[in-house]
């Protein structure tokens, strides 16, 4: 039996007036793959990044490898150490070269000596097929290669949780593959992966469970053949049919 | 293609192609570029008649007063008094060394790949020299009081020191301006806000007049000191808002890919934010030091002989009066040099810091 290593206990998130969030309920076991999605609005985005407190919740649990979320500051931290991150529009620091992007956290955050750190920067450049730009800067990139070097930056900091919001939506359709071959790498190595994606193929390749949000909550959870082709629920029969024509 | 055949002609050719294209290429474009020649013939032909053909650069006042076109002998026999102020004459040594090894300490420290701690030492060992130089009173040199000090040393003085200062402290005051923490927020914005409110002048007058009423009787502050800190308060609420600007321009997926990463708030704001919005906003930040190296013109009011005060000074010799004219474009040319090689320098640290994104 596999250890939890997110549990997630009626949460709730309001934006102002907005309910965005309503009594989301989840448990992750460790190395478990799950793909979030739903339509746009349905609080998917805010619901993992509520996990490692880029929103904050108002009510509710959520822990991370066993650590409270809340405002103490020292378990943040830890828990951010913990879980790395993948954004939908990279992130990646323009100023700093793409080996810079990669090893910035490692040294300043996990005091990593710099010859270490660069060394495994190195590495997983390496891994996501490109090392040979180490030395040139985020600007001198397409949007493949910056969400590659986004997912190795990540990776450099060891984390045993990677969260992706929409990796693939703002790249140009021919660059989604070589991003999504590097997270079904990923996902075959064992990693603890919550994906908010559209990308249905990626989901019935890699999944072990799809959730489906909608209006703040979660509808339905479910193994991905059984989702895709017998969805339980109105709301995720209509979306899927939009989805897939 | 066209690079081809400009290079192949001869360098005349090449301008009158230049000229055939930029000036002359429609009748109206005709029409106005010669009416711009011609007008800046009829302005500038006088002008340099005035300056160079007409002038006087040998003689008395009396032989300035006679001839129709510039005295330069004033500039001559006032240039002294005019950069130096009342720095005693037989001193003069002192101000000089310190200045050229002030700029020349500018230029090699202009370089962004020299940018280090050493750097801060040798400018910290510098700023010693310079002050044992100006000042004395050891090592068997004489002592000079600070109320003798004026001209360019003192222009220079209070803007070098004003930037520096306010630099760093415009940054603080803008991050607390844009943080999390209401206190220090609600501080930063009244500071902010009172600084900008209010003319330079009054707080010059304020630093000179109403502070000294402030200190216990017996303590006083060299009213130089008091100065400089009235522009360095002043200059930094303006740094403040013009950093500020930087820092809203920064995406906020910068701050959360810092967040995610596990970058606690300095780090952050040191390796992630500054060096971006920084970058932003060079331009404003020249433009803000320009106009504050101009500005410490209005020490005149608390009488302290900066370079303008100087000129005014000199101008008030009764041998020498009624050359005011040329007074000015002597010092406006000289703040023009300092200012627009801020202006240039502005302009290269940009294409330093493109992030080789245009390579």
């Amino acid at each position: 039996m596999k250890n939890t290593i997110i549990k997630v206990e009626n949460v709730n998130k309001w934006y102002g007036d907005f309910h965005v969030l309503k009594d989301v309920n989840l448990d992750v076991t460790e190395g478990e793959r799950i793909v979030i999605c739903g339509p746009s609005g349905s609080g998917k985005s805010t619901f993992i990044r509520c996990l490692n407190h880029l929103e904050e919740h108002q009510k509710g649990d959520i822990q991370i490898n066993g650590i409270t979320l809340n405002q103490n500051l020292k378990n943040l931290q830890k828990v951010r150490e913990n879980v790395g991150m993948v954004f939908q529009h990279f992130n990646l620091f323009d100023h700093l070269t793409i080996l810079e992007n990669l090893t910035l956290a490692p040294i300043w955050v996990k005091k990593t000596p710099k010859e270490e750190a660069k060394k495994y920067a190195m590495e997983l450049l390496e891994r996501v097929a490109i090392s040979q730009h180490a030395h040139k800067y985020p600007g001198q990139l397409s949007g493949g290669q910056k969400q590659r070097v986004a997912i190795a930056r990540s990776l450099c900091m060891k984390p045993k949780i990677m969260l992706f919001d929409e990796p693939t939506s703002a790249l140009d359709p021919e660059m989604v593959k070589e991003v999504l071959d590097v997270m079904v790498d990923l996902a075959k190595e064992g990693m603890t992966m919550l994906c908010v994606t559209h990308e249905m193929g990626f989901a019935k390749q890699v999944a072990d469970k799809v959730i489906f949000m909608d209006e703040g909550r979660i509808v339905e959870q479910a193994a991905p053949d059984e989702f895709f082709n017998n969805p339980k629920h109105e709301r995720s029969k209509e979306f899927l049919s939009q989805i897939l024509h | 293609m066209e690079e081809e055949i400009m290079k192949s002609k001869a360098p005349f050719e090449n301008t009158a192609i230049w000229m055939k294209k930029n000036l002359f290429s429609t009748p109206v474009n005709t029409a106005i570029s010669l009416i711009v020649i011609c007008l800046l013939i009829s302005f500038l032909g006088p002008f340099i008649q005035w300056l160079v053909f007409d002038s006087v650069g040998l003689g008395t006042a009396q032989d300035c007063r006679e001839a129709s076109g510039a005295c330069l002998v004033f500039i001559k026999e006032k240039f002294d008094f005019i950069i130096f102020g009342f720095y005693p004459r037989t001193e003069l040594w002192r101000p000089i060394s310190s200045m050229i090894l002030f700029l020349s300490f500018i230029w090699w420290s202009k370089e962004p790949k020299r940018w280090n701690k050493r750097l801060l030492w040798r400018w910290l060992k510098l700023i010693l020299l310079i002050a044992l130089l100006m000042r004395g009173g050891l090592f068997g040199i004489a002592p000079v009081s600070l109320d003798k000090w004026g001209g360019l040393p003192l222009t220079l003085l209070l803007s070098f020191f004003g930037l520096l200062f306010s630099y760093p402290i415009g940054i603080l005051l803008a991050l607390a301006r844009r943080g999390n923490l209401p206190l220090i927020k609600i501080m930063s914005i009244t500071y902010i806000e009172l600084i900008r409110g209010v003319p330079m002048i009054s707080l010059l007058f304020m630093a000179s007049v109403m502070f000294p009423l402030f200190l216990p009787e017996g303590i006083t502050f060299p009213k130089l000191l008091r100065a400089q800190i009235a522009i360095i308060m002043f200059m930094s609420a303006y740094m403040a808002e013009v950093v500020r600007g930087g820092l809203m321009a920064i995406d906020k997926g910068q701050y959360e890919a810092a967040d995610a990463l596990g970058l606690n708030y300095w780090q952050k704001q040191i390796k992630i934010i500054l060096p971006q919005a920084l970058k932003i906003v060079i331009p404003p930040t020249v433009n803000t030091s320009i106009g504050m190296f101009k500005d410490t013109s209005l020490v005149v009011i608390i009488a302290l002989s900066d370079l303008l005060m100087t000129t005014k000074t000199a101008l008030k010799d009764p041998k020498w009066l009624g050359f005011s004219v040329e007074a000015y474009l002597f010092v406006g040319l000289i703040y023009f040099v300092f200012c627009y090689s801020m202006s240039r320098y502005s302009n290269r640290l940009e294409r330093e810091f493109s992030y080789g994104a245009h390579s």
